[in-house]
């Protein structure tokens, strides 16, 4: 049986060699076709919106969009630099959309005195927005209820 | 001798205070006052050139504990790398610019010379022992000074809001109105906040309790 297996394979192989298939199209690596020593082209750096409005839902239970830039921000154990605006503490000072309750219930459904740790890390659902042009056509139109035609 | 007049058991100090205190036959008036003035243009611009060679960037970072912690978060930040290239670099926001305030801050610098042989932050680990304390000594003063390194290179005075973002705008016209001071809300603008639980608890995670109440502005 393997002897068999062997002798299939050296035999496509052999044809491969022969015959190589001549329709298939170029192959493109990710970075173009550079040479292994040209430096890749880098893309453009994103101009995210400095600051505005809140931005409108597009379905319900999104995650708001950040309508401001966030460099620099500084969200690990130590602080969450998001939470000393939009905080419950801080949010009427400052103007601020304030943080969503259901952020102090923890995975056992239980409510903690503060951010629970598995919605702490703000941008793993909210991102800022940049002016960029979308990968793949979208024709994606939120439902009438949230202001859809 | 008659300046010696006191000093029989010849005492070295006593001897030398007699010296500087008779008047000297062998020089003129004009000779000592010249060596004086060159001396003192020397002397003078010894002691500058010498505290301002440890006001660079280099000098603070010539000990491992200023260079493996805070100046690495620093190059992070817009001080450090921004699109114009000016720079604030750390004697700009920690040494004051003016003279007496200068001499004082590099007086107290003795302390940390003291702390740097003791080694009271040579690991990371003690250096972030030690953060919030050290965070807070800084805090104080730009609090009691009124910020007034920041206030080097921004000047209410010659602050226009309507170049600002609409966030920037509120906050700096109610800041001014309230007579609020820069590190009041700018913490962390060049390095990484130490732990702030006991600062705004508000903004760190993971206290067990009871949630906020759900109030009338609930939404």
């Amino acid at each position: 049986m393997r002897v068999k297996m062997l002798v299939t394979s050296l035999a496509l192989l052999a044809a491969g060699v022969a015959e190589p298939v001549m329709s298939a199209p170029p192959v493109t690596s990710l970075r173009g076709m550079l040479d292994i020593d040209a430096p890749a082209k880098v893309p453009e750096l994103k101009r995210y919106q400095k600051d505005g409005e809140p931005i409108e839902r597009n379905y319900v239970d999104q995650p708001p969009l950040i309508p401001h830039r966030i460099d620099g921000y500084q969200i690990d154990l130590k602080f969450n630099k998001c939470m000393s605006c939009h905080s419950w503490k801080h949010y009427k000072q400052y103007g601020a959309t304030k943080i969503s309750r259901t952020h102090f219930i923890d995975r056992n459904g239980k409510e903690l005195a503060n951010v629970a740790p598995r919605r702490y890390f703000c941008t793993q659902c909210h991102v800022p927005q940049a002016d960029a042009k979308p990968l793949v056509e979208n024709t994606f139109k939120p439902v009438e209820a949230l202001g859809g035609e | 001798m008659n300046e010696r007049k006191g000093c029989e058991s010849g005492g070295v100090l006593c001897r030398l205070w007699h010296a500087l205190r008779s008047p000297d036959p062998r020089h003129t008036l004009g000779g000592i006052l010249g060596v004086g003035f060159i001396a003192g243009i020397i002397f003078w611009g010894g002691f500058n050139t010498a505290m301002e060679a440890t006001n660079t960037e280099v000098f603070c970072i010539s000990c491992h504990e200023m260079r493996d912690n805070v100046y690495q978060e620093y190059r992070n930040t817009i001080h450090y790398a921004n699109r114009t290239g000016v720079r604030a670099t750390c004697p700009d926001c920690h040494v004051p610019k003016d003279w007496v305030h200068k001499v004082v801050r590099k007086i107290k610098a003795s302390n940390e010379l003291l702390h740097k042989i003791m080694g009271s932050i040579d690991t990371r680990e003690k250096f972030e022992a030690k953060r919030l304390e050290l965070a807070r000594h800084v805090w104080k003063t730009m609090k009691e000074t009124d910020s007034r390194e920041c206030r080097n290179c921004h000047n209410y005075d010659y602050m226009d809001f309507t170049y600002q973002g609409r966030r920037a705008v509120k906050q700096h016209s109610e800041g001014l109105t309230q007579g609020k001071t820069c590190i009041d809300c700018h913490k962390g603008i060049a390095h990484e906040l130490p732990a702030m639980a006991d600062v705004d608890p508000a903004a760190v995670t993971g206290l067990a309790g009871k949630a906020p109440r759900v109030g009338s502005n609930e939404k």
